[in-house]
């Protein structure tokens, strides 16, 4: 029923509400006309093909073509969503109203709704890891730097670079995003540079032994362990701050979402420095002596130090005892680090072995150990559970921190190897490159381990390749969520738990109450007129009130004594007496000569 | 020998011009994302405090009457009209939006008792202390026109409120009868009567609207079905209530402005106990006012304030007052959820926010969906004890915190009291009597 333009007159040009014209078809279905363009119009053959094979399809299957219909979900596979899971669903049988019950059920689904719809952002990860896979004959691990160097394309073989360097050996640490890089020499050099693009920010010696240098929580300033104090530079070099509460300082690490610079001195000094209000927040003395290995456990913040006997003990700057100690070897310790998920502990000892410790479980079972020919002067894990060993000048990675190996069994080879020009110092996987950073005797070397670092980083966590102004954003955000230095416990979501008392709470209240003393009492006699009462009176009624009040206090205190009692009788050592009284005592048969036994010792009162 | 390693295309991660946004790739993997526990209870705990610092509810003042404000009416249908009736019989309608009064004109002689809209909200009805009904139109009349009532019917007694059926086109008085009036008629259609007593106020049923209540003089509230000759219910409190206002979505749940200080939540189908006791005021409650959401409610007090409650929490979750505002007379919660409004002794209207620390004007969804994090946020650390001191204090007048600390010591006193009666007496002589109970004289049917 389309309208047909005059003969000799051009067809007017399609409006919007031709589209509404329909056209009857004859199988009695509306089918909304298109305005078609001239081009289409003239051309019959394949469009024609098109909407016949629409009809047929309309006539099979007696159903219209739904545009509206949702496209299916894909099923997410259950260990995507157990990676993003945060737990097991709240049992709501101990939930006494059906309202609450009802409650909770409902933010379950939530959760579950949430934790899928995270599981399915891996869809949108743009990046895959790395890998190096060796071909048929041969083994990963007898690749050398410069064939890999070769192989892979010229923006990661850039990433393969080394640094001669004249001021003895040195540290190292990338920034928390890896894009820099910074070196400190034992002999005074410190040096700041922008290591992917190889630009410089700051050189300089100070003149001074550096022990440690550690960025803080921004790539423009760094601290510097030295001779004496530490000392905070920006990024070109200009002295910030000298601390001289931080003394003789061995060790530094570097909290970011507390904002704490842990630092470990020579006296066995464990100390917390808030960088951003620069107080001290914690400062005692650990009783380890020489603190050499100090790593912060990343998922919770407690710093691990690792002692000379071969113990590793870990401390929050506000309990001054340590939190949980570890025996990890029987000789005296090398090294240690925790992995980036802050799951496993590494530590290396003088007796040539690696353990790796389950940090979550925390018990004294190690989850693999490495035996190694001599004992490993630096171990590092990376994102991606790589583990790094050096002994010496040699340095072998594994591709995973639980399937244990090591020199001294034939069977389980490393992933890859590296023999160094000079003694390894420091080393440090760079987060989100597939660079294993080492800073030796003489020197740094960035080398290339395919599969070591997360490919997809978070942009509002860390980000690479961030502008100046995402990095004041980034600080300003990051400051706002300060966590204050109370919360680093060994159990990071303690917070978001119940605070039910635990056991020892319990014991140590009911403990208490055969302590307790009855309360002073003082009592204000009331004004009487003159005539009603003389201070005589007064007193003895003050005394008739306290002697009340303490009585009923000690008779309260007694009933819950008894109480205590009475619930702890049938378990523990009392139902041993209880159920010895209950034997039969033998009959003791006496004689006259009795007397002339020594006499029983009297009894002494029981202790409390 | 096959090798991979990360590196990243700049095209994928950096903006091409600097008229885009920054590319933000985001992962969501928690390992990435360390001790979120701690960082969400900082988080909380700042939009706890954000929430106290931007809890500037007072939104403006609305001058012009010449005399206390004695009544609202909310208009059915716009938000943005409110009506004022005053001690001096000057009704003034309001448009809120622009801060102006539209139209003033004297109604009546003496107090202006109550206003309420008819149902579609073109007309609304007036009643005063000169024993008259009045009929207005909404629209403002042509210019150099008087205002002039469509209708006045005198009543033949004492009127003290008026209220507007929600469905029909009745309305009822309450005076010394409660009388239903049809809009077409001059006389009452019908007279409830239960006693002698005044009725103070009255309010119809949002939702079974042939029900409405009465409070009355002589401490109880009243019950009545319109279709019926007799009155249904009445139950009697200690003191008299001031005010009633019916949950508009728990339509069998209203509420009471008492005497006592106390507002008093009552099921109708379970009159012996109030459902809940809200304390708090200091002084007598003289208005309260559902939100039209129904789980909220304001209440205006004699004590200079106005407190907002949750419907099932005995306890008001924000306190409102400045330091000129006198004894509040009226309340009324906007119909859109967002605005409260006071009228009080010294001749002001003024207007709140209904939710103390809500930004108004326009809101991004970025900054909406900020919100919204923030709220669950807190909602979901509001037990954590730090964040629970600073949610609840308030700072409130002096005049204030001396009544509250006089009113604990007094209900301290008697408690001790009562538990040294108690250890004297005889075993059960001195019952445990619930809280609930004390303020419910009886039920009389």
């Amino acid at each position: 029923m389309t309208k047909t333009a005059p003969k000799g007159r051009k067809k007017p040009t399609g409006r919007y509400f031709d589209a509404a014209i329909t056209v009857k078809t004859e199988d009695g279905e509306a089918n909304p006309s298109k305005p078609k363009r001239r081009h289409q119009k003239s051309f019959t053959g394949d469009f024609l093909r098109m909407q016949s094979q629409d009809k047929n399809k309309a006539l099979h299957k007696n159903k219209r073509p739904n545009v509206t219909e949702k496209p299916k979900k894909q099923k997410i596979p259950q260990e995507v969503l157990d990676k993003y899971s945060r737990g097991d669903a709240v049992d709501s049988s101990g939930v006494k109203t059906r309202h609450f019950k009802e409650k909770q059920k409902r933010k379950e689904i939530y959760l579950d709704y949430a934790t899928e719809q995270a599981a399915r952002t891996e869809l949108l990860l743009q990046e895959t890891p790395g890998k190096l896979e060796a071909d048929e004959g041969e083994i990963t691990a007898e690749y050398r730097q410069s064939e890999i160097a070769a192989n892979v394309d010229l923006q990661s073989a850039a990433k393969h670079f080394s640094l001669k360097l004249d001021f003895g050996p040195y540290t190292m640490r990338y920034t928390k995003n890896g894009r820099h890089l910074l070196l400190g020499g034992r002999r005074g050099h410190v040096a700041a540079f922008d290591w992917i693009t190889k630009k410089l920010h700051c050189e300089f010696n100070v003149m001074e032994t550096v022990a440690d240098v550690q960025w803080l929580h921004v790539p423009t300033m760094y601290a510097v362990a030295q001779k004496e104090w530490v000392y905070f530079y920006d990024k070109k070099g200009t002295e910030l701050h000298c601390v001289k509460r931080l003394t003789r300082v061995n060790r530094m690490d570097f909290l970011p979402y507390h904002f704490l610079l842990a630092a470990g001195n020579s006296a066995g000094y464990a100390s917390w420095l808030d960088v951003s209000i620069g107080e001290l927040v914690g400062n005692f003395n650990t009783g380890l002596g020489d603190i050499r290995h100090m790593r912060h456990n990343p998922a919770n913040g407690v710093l691990c130090i690792g002692g000379g006997k071969g113990v590793v003990s870990m401390w929050s700057p506000k309990v001054r005892e340590p939190l949980a100690k570890l025996l990890c070897h029987p000789t005296a310790m090398t090294a240690l680090t925790v992995d980036p998920k802050g799951e496993h502990l590494v530590t290396a000892g003088l007796d040539r072995l690696v353990k790796v410790w389950d940090l979550r479980q925390l018990n004294d079972k190690p989850l693999a150990i490495f035996n190694l020919r001599l004992p490993a002067n630096e171990v590092e894990v990376s994102q991606r559970g790589m583990l790094a060993l050096s002994q010496g000048t040699y340095l072998e990675t594994y591709t995973d921190v639980l399937t244990s190996g090591g020199t001294g069994r034939r069977n389980k080879l490393p992933y890859l190897r590296q023999r160094c020009d000079a003694f390894v110092h420091g080393m440090r996987f760079c987060p989100y490159e597939d660079v294993l950073g080492i800073s030796t005797a003489n020197g740094f070397q960035s080398l290339l381990v395919p599969g070591c670092g997360e490919p997809n980083y978070d942009a509002l966590e860390d980000n690479p390749l961030e502008t100046s102004q995402q990095r004041r954003e980034h600080e300003v955000h990051a400051l706002l969520e300060k966590i204050p230095p109370e919360l680093i416990t060994l159990d990071p979501h303690e917070i978001t738990g119940v605070d039910a008392p635990t056991l020892q709470e319990k014991v140590d209240a009911k403990r208490q109450l055969f302590h307790l003393k009855p309360p002073r009492i003082n009592m204000n006699p009331r004004h009487k007129m003159k005539g009603r009462g003389g201070s005589a009176k007064a007193a003895r009624n003050k005394q008739i009130v306290k002697d009340l009040k303490r009585k009923e206090f000690i008779s309260e205190v007694r009933k819950a004594k008894k109480d205590i009692i009475a619930s702890h009788a049938g378990d523990g050592d009392n139902a041993q007496q209880t159920s010895g009284e209950k034997f039969i005592k033998p009959k003791v048969v006496r004689s006259v000569l009795d007397r002339f036994k020594p006499k029983p010792q009297k009894k002494q009162k029981p202790t409390k | 020998m096959k090798v991979k390693m990360i590196s990243r295309n700049p095209d994928n991660y950096v903006r091409e011009t600097k008229l885009q946004h920054h590319k933000v790739p985001r992962n969501y993997d928690p390992a990435l994302h360390p001790m979120e526990g701690p960082r969400e209870y900082v988080r909380a705990l700042n939009a706890t405090k954000l929430d106290r610092v931007f809890a500037k509810p007072f939104v403006c003042n609305l001058s012009g009457h010449r005399d206390g404000v004695a009544c609202f009416g909310k208009h059915p249908k716009l938000l943005s009209t409110l009506a004022t009736g005053a001690y001096d019989g000057e009704v003034r309608i309001w448009d809120l939006a622009n801060r102006i009064s539209l139209r003033s004109f004297v109604a009546h002689d003496g107090f202006v008792r109550g206003i309420a809209y008819a149902r579609n909200g073109q007309r609304f009805f007036t009643v005063g202390d000169d024993k008259t009904i009045k009929v207005w139109n909404a629209e403002a009349p042509d210019v150099g026109e008087e205002e002039e009532p469509v209708n006045t019917i005198l009543s033949r007694h004492i009127l003290h409120g008026i209220s507007h059926n929600r469905k029909d086109n009745s309305f009822a008085t309450c005076g010394e009868v409660c009388a239903i009036w049809d809009e077409q008629h001059n006389d009452p259609i019908k007279t409830l009567k239960w006693g002698v007593d005044t009725l103070h106020t009255i309010s119809y049923n949002p939702v079974e609207t042939n029900v409405l209540a009465c409070c009355a003089s002589d401490r109880s509230i009243i019950l009545y079905d319109q279709r019926e000759a007799q009155p249904l219910r009445k139950v009697v409190l200690t003191m008299k209530s001031n005010k009633l206002a019916w949950n508009p979505m728990e339509a069998f749940n209203f509420t009471v402005a008492n005497e006592d200080c106390n507002l008093y939540s009552f099921d109708t189908r379970k009159l012996q106990t109030p459902l809940k006791v809200h304390f708090d005021h200091v002084s007598a409650v003289t208005d309260v006012d559902y939100a039209p959401t129904g789980k909220e409610f304001v209440s205006a007090s004699y004590d200079k304030t106005m407190r907002i409650y949750h419907a099932h929490q005995s306890h008001s979750r924000d306190i409102y007052h400045t330091k000129r505002m006198q004894h509040v007379v009226c309340v009324a919660w906007s119909l859109d959820n967002r605005y409260i409004f006071s009228g009080s002794d010294e001749m002001n209207v003024r207007m709140w926010k209904a939710n103390a620390s809500e930004k108004l004007g326009v809101i991004r969804p970025r900054e909406r969906t900020n919100f919204n994090y923030q709220e669950a946020l807190k909602e979901k650390y509001a037990a954590h004890p730090q964040i629970k001191r600073i949610a609840r204090h308030r700072q409130v007048p002096r005049h204030v915190m001396n009544a509250q600390r006089k009113m604990r010591m007094v209900k301290d006193k008697e408690l001790v009291k009562e538990a040294n009666v108690r250890k004297h007496s005889k075993k059960g002589k001195v019952p445990f009597v619930n809280e609930k109970q004390k303020h419910v004289l009886r039920e009389d049917i």
